[in-house]
């Protein structure tokens, strides 16, 4: 997947789970959950969003690597197949 | 032959208006099924019937609001004999077209003589929009208006008393660490599950804390239902509640709370959840407080909080160490029950916490 592609399939989940989401004001090198307000529930439920839209099984010990945007883009592109 | 009356759906909600009925009469319905679309302030809630039965008698119509107590239908009850559905009368126009429009005419309000439903009647009813496609006003100002009442009633009637109480959260978190390594993304457990866990086993043995406070004397819960405090994104805040917390598994729990969270966030609630909550927990240490002291949502006499789970220096046996702890608190009130017995509680959901594979 081409990575941007894969970046408006993440926004895209992210504007399911939190529908005010205001794409362009979003900075990808700031924490992300701060910025849009997910609750850890919200945070869950977009890991199983991704697990099932994209198969990507995200174990919670790696959830510090997921900070921002970047980071998150970063680490789906090494989960996934290129 | 028993009426059903709108439910009360909370200390903040005196009336409601039918959206939709869910049933027709003839209907049997039985004990915990929904018969009715009702909005709140807070919600669009499916109401919930608590006997079987057969509908006699839809009494109001789609669209009119109703206080709390109102009589919106008829039903017989098992073993009576029904009295045979009387036949709404219409003209034989009025039916044709009904068919033709595919309007249920036994739904309709009559406007011509005798309540007979007239073909402008029908006409009219196909044309109206669907009940969920009717706009609400403005739902915001309403649920502030609901929220402002119910904990304005709350100050001025419960003498609230607060405790606070710092809980090691150590060994609980590596337990629900290690199981969840275990378990694939979509069946995993948050800690806010565990410490709803935690607070209803605990209230088992205090059930003078586990209740309502009505005319003057408290009456203890039916059982453990725990209110959850949901905050909503476009603001504002519901806390319906999840039944019988101290008997269902972890697994289960979480399952149950986040069916309510995303419910609650998409306005779809049912009066059973509104209704019953004995307690109510509130978890704000998402946000990064430290702690919650909050005010109890009347008739309930106790409120439960919890802060942030952060890392904190702890004395333990002359030794220190950093460990993660949370901040308990408990909000009580002063009719139903003392500080002291406050304070035993909040150290019983200390020790529960500490033994999280009772959980």
């Amino acid at each position: 997947m081409k990575p941007e592609e894969l970046k408006a399939q993440v926004l895209k989940l992210l504007t399911t789970i939190a529908p005010e989401l205001d794409a362009a004001s979003l900075r990808a090198d700031k924490p992300l959950r701060n910025q849009i307000d997910l609750d850890s529930m919200d945070w869950l439920n977009f890991l199983v969003a991704l697990h099932e839209r994209l198969k990507v099984d995200i174990p919670e010990a790696d959830y510090g690597k997921l900070a921002t945007l970047d980071q998150l883009l970063a680490y789906l592109k090494e989960k996934l197949p290129a | 032959m028993t009426e059903f009356k709108l439910p009360s759906l909370g200390a903040d909600m005196d009336q409601g208006k039918l959206l939709e009925w869910k049933v027709k009469p003839g209907d049997a319905v039985r004990r915990g099924q929904v018969i009715a679309l009702v909005d709140t302030s807070k919600a669009a809630v499916e109401v919930e019937i608590w006997h079987d039965g057969v509908v006699q008698e839809l009494i109001t119509q789609p669209g009119e609001t109703i206080a709390v107590g109102a009589v919106m239908a008829r039903l017989a009850t098992p073993g009576e004999v029904p009295v045979p559905a009387l036949r709404r009368p219409a003209s034989p126009a009025a039916r044709k077209r009904a068919h033709e429009l595919d309007v249920d005419i036994e739904k309709l309000a009559g406007t011509g003589p005798h309540g007979a439903v007239t073909l402008e009647d029908v006409e009219k009813a196909a044309v109206k929009p669907t009940p969920a496609a009717v706009p609400v006003p403005d739902r915001q100002a309403e649920m502030r208006k609901a929220i402002a009442a119910a904990m304005s009633r709350s100050k001025r009637e419960i003498p609230h008393y607060y405790l606070a109480e710092t809980i090691p959260m150590q060994r609980a978190m590596e337990q629900l660490a290690r199981a969840n390594a275990a378990r694939p993304v979509t069946e995993r457990v948050l800690i806010g599950a565990l410490q709803l866990k935690a607070v209803a086993l605990t209230l088992r043995q205090f059930p003078d804390l586990n209740g309502f406070w009505q005319d003057g004397a408290f009456r203890a819960g039916a059982g453990i239902h725990v209110g959850v405090a949901i905050s909503l994104r476009q603001g504002g805040l519901v806390a319906p509640a999840i039944h019988d917390v101290d008997q269902l598994s972890l697994e289960d729990l979480m399952r149950a709370l986040a069916d309510l969270v995303q419910r609650a966030r998409a306005g779809s609630l049912r009066s059973s959840e509104m209704s019953d909550p004995t307690i109510t927990v509130t978890n704000l240490g998402e946000q990064g407080v430290e702690s919650v002291f909050g005010v109890i949502y009347p008739p309930q006499v106790a409120l439960v909080g919890f802060g942030r789970i952060a890392e904190r220096a702890l004395a333990e046996g002359g030794a220190l160490r950093v460990a993660p702890v949370v901040t308990a608190t408990l909000s009580g009130d002063h009719r139903a029950s003392d500080g002291h017995r406050g304070a035993r509680f909040l150290a019983a959901l200390r020790e529960q916490l500490l033994r999280p594979e009772e959980l």
